[in-house]
């Protein structure tokens, strides 16, 4: 698929490059393939390269002196890079304890949206979710694929202080909080994986084209997780990759 | 290394911040004004990755407890070496036991205090610029030990080919590039924004400034895309926000304008109630 895509400058040392505003698995690929190709043709060192669902931010160390010529080079690698295989993608699976104080917002999510408990954690932990970025704290998964019966708006007043794991929907969206975050969303539970780690370099296992799916625990078995987490003997399961 | 006797209004370790770790979200923090540490960095000839201590508003008392030589650049606030004034932007020796104090603010917001090969906490995915939680704490405390290396050299000579440039504290013009959504203001909205003087709100830290006046306008929220520090972006509610060097990495608001790195600089100096205007650089 070819898209259009819109070059211009973003600011002394950025270039951005827009693609149509859709949420969409196939533009991820896309992006992700070029962001691979920009990637691989500068020294990594010098440029960063930041995706979300429809845009590529390229950032260069240094001052941008002649920006045409620049636009130009991008223009030339997205040319070259037409012809990309489908990589694989692993699944990964999050461990998500649905019960009592874990999702504290279940109960009246669950009025709200008038659908039964179980028929929400159901819906929730069947569905594979693509991992489109990460953004706003460092190690928030952007996931597209919510059950479109689960939407529901954010709070009117938000949280000020939501806990670390806490999985929650807002709006069309489901995420994980990384950390203790003032938040909006509807907390349905709790996962007590660490999706960051700064001690890591990446510090995240997770990856923009990844997929995740949530595994219903309970109780017992989500503290067993979290002592193994604490003591670094817990390895996030990945299932078969996906193409 | 030395020993924070007062801590001050808003002290931090920055250095040129986290580049490369966006993609997971994370902040590239660093030096709010970029020009007055590097200046501080480059008169010591340290290396431009060397970390500095950022201070607001208010200066810390500092007891150095080994030699070696520092340099004072930005906010005016009056250094003082065991109670004598001293001046700022050249490199000074420090003896073990000497006091570092500040008096009142004169004029810019932040100082900048570089000392020989810089400070020494951890870094941390390549950068000892302070934010929690990639740092354990988001700035120093009283009775905080710092560390550097000990430094014998001398001080050099006032050097003729570095000096300092004032405008980055005293300018009031901001230079800016238009944001990704600027064109999808009506032409009123564009003329407004860019011709309206604003002023600095009470809410401004390292992560944003939030200016005035309210700018109406019908802008719809945009697909979350990427934000760098000098974003301006535009509320619903016709709230100007530029996003400073703690942001996030992306933002569902509208970027109508985006602050050239020297703006980033000089509005790192100003503060509440401080007045500004724009203008826009052919890009």
């Amino acid at each position: 698929m070819i898209y259009d895509l819109q070059y211009s400058r973003f600011n002394d040392c950025s270039v951005l490059i827009e693609w149509p505003a859709v949420i969409d698995d196939v533009m991820l690929k896309s992006i992700l393939n070029f962001k691979m190709v920009i990637e691989n043709s500068y020294v990594k060192q010098n440029i960063e390269v930041i995706t979300t669902y429809n845009s590529i931010l390229v950032i260069y160390e240094v001052t941008i002196e002649d920006v045409n010529s620049e636009l130009l080079k991008l223009k030339a690698l997205n040319i070259q890079q037409n012809n990309y295989e489908i990589k694989e993608a692993p699944v990964w699976e999050i461990p998500v304890c649905y019960s009592g104080e874990f999702g504290m917002d279940l109960e009246s999510y669950s009025k709200t949206i008038n659908m039964s408990k179980p028929e929400i954690i159901k819906r929730h932990s069947e569905t594979i979710y693509t991992v489109f970025f990460i953004g706003f704290l460092p190690g928030f998964l952007y996931l597209g694929g919510l059950d479109p019966q689960l939407f529901l708006d954010r709070k009117t007043h938000p949280n000020l202080n939501v806990k670390k794991g806490s999985v929650a929907i807002g709006g069309n969206q489901t995420g994980i909080y990384p950390q203790n975050s003032p938040g909006g969303w509807h907390i349905i539970g709790n996962s007590p994986i660490e999706l960051f780690d700064s001690n890591q370099n990446p510090p995240c296992l997770i990856n923009a084209g990844d997929r995740v799916k949530f595994v219903p625990v309970e109780t017992l078995e989500y503290l067993d997780i979290l002592n193994a987490v604490r003591t670094f003997q817990y390895q996030l399961k990945s299932s078969n990759t996906y193409a | 290394m030395l020993k924070v006797l007062k801590s001050g209004f808003y002290t931090s370790i920055q250095d040129r911040g986290r580049f490369g770790q966006r993609t997971y979200g994370v902040p590239v923090s660093g030096a709010m004004d970029s020009y007055s540490s590097q200046f501080a960095n480059t008169i010591l000839g340290n290396s431009s990755d060397d970390a500095v201590l950022e201070i607001t508003m208010t200066g810390p008392t500092l007891h150095f407890l080994e030699p070696t030589v520092i340099s004072v650049s930005g906010a005016v606030m009056h250094p003082k070496l065991n109670g004598n004034p001293i001046k700022m932007n050249i490199s000074i020796a420090i003896k073990a036991n000497d006091i570092l104090s500040f008096g009142r603010l004169n004029s810019g917001f932040r100082a900048y205090i570089a000392v020989k090969n810089g400070f020494l906490s951890t870094s941390v995915l390549g950068s000892r610029s302070m934010y929690k939680p990639i740092t354990t704490t988001n700035r120093i405390i009283d009775n905080e030990i710092l560390e550097y290396n000990k430094n014998l050299g001398h001080p050099q000579g006032p050097n003729a080919h570095v000096k300092y440039n004032t405008e980055i504290i005293e300018g009031d013009v901001l230079e800016m590039y238009k944001g990704p959504e600027f064109r999808r203001l009506s032409e009123e909205s564009q003329k407004q924004l860019l011709e309206t003087s604003v002023k600095v709100s009470k809410l401004n830290n390292r992560m944003a400034y939030q200016l005035e006046p309210i700018l109406e306008n019908n802008l719809k929220p945009i697909l979350t895309g990427p934000v760098l520090p000098g974003t301006i972006q535009l509320t619903p509610s016709g709230q100007l926000i530029v996003l400073m060097r703690n942001c996030q990495t992306t933002g569902g608001y509208p970027r109508v304008l985006q602050l050239t790195e020297k703006a980033i600089n000089s509005l790192s100096q100003k503060t509440t109630g401080n007045t500004l205007k724009f203008r826009l650089k052919e890009s």
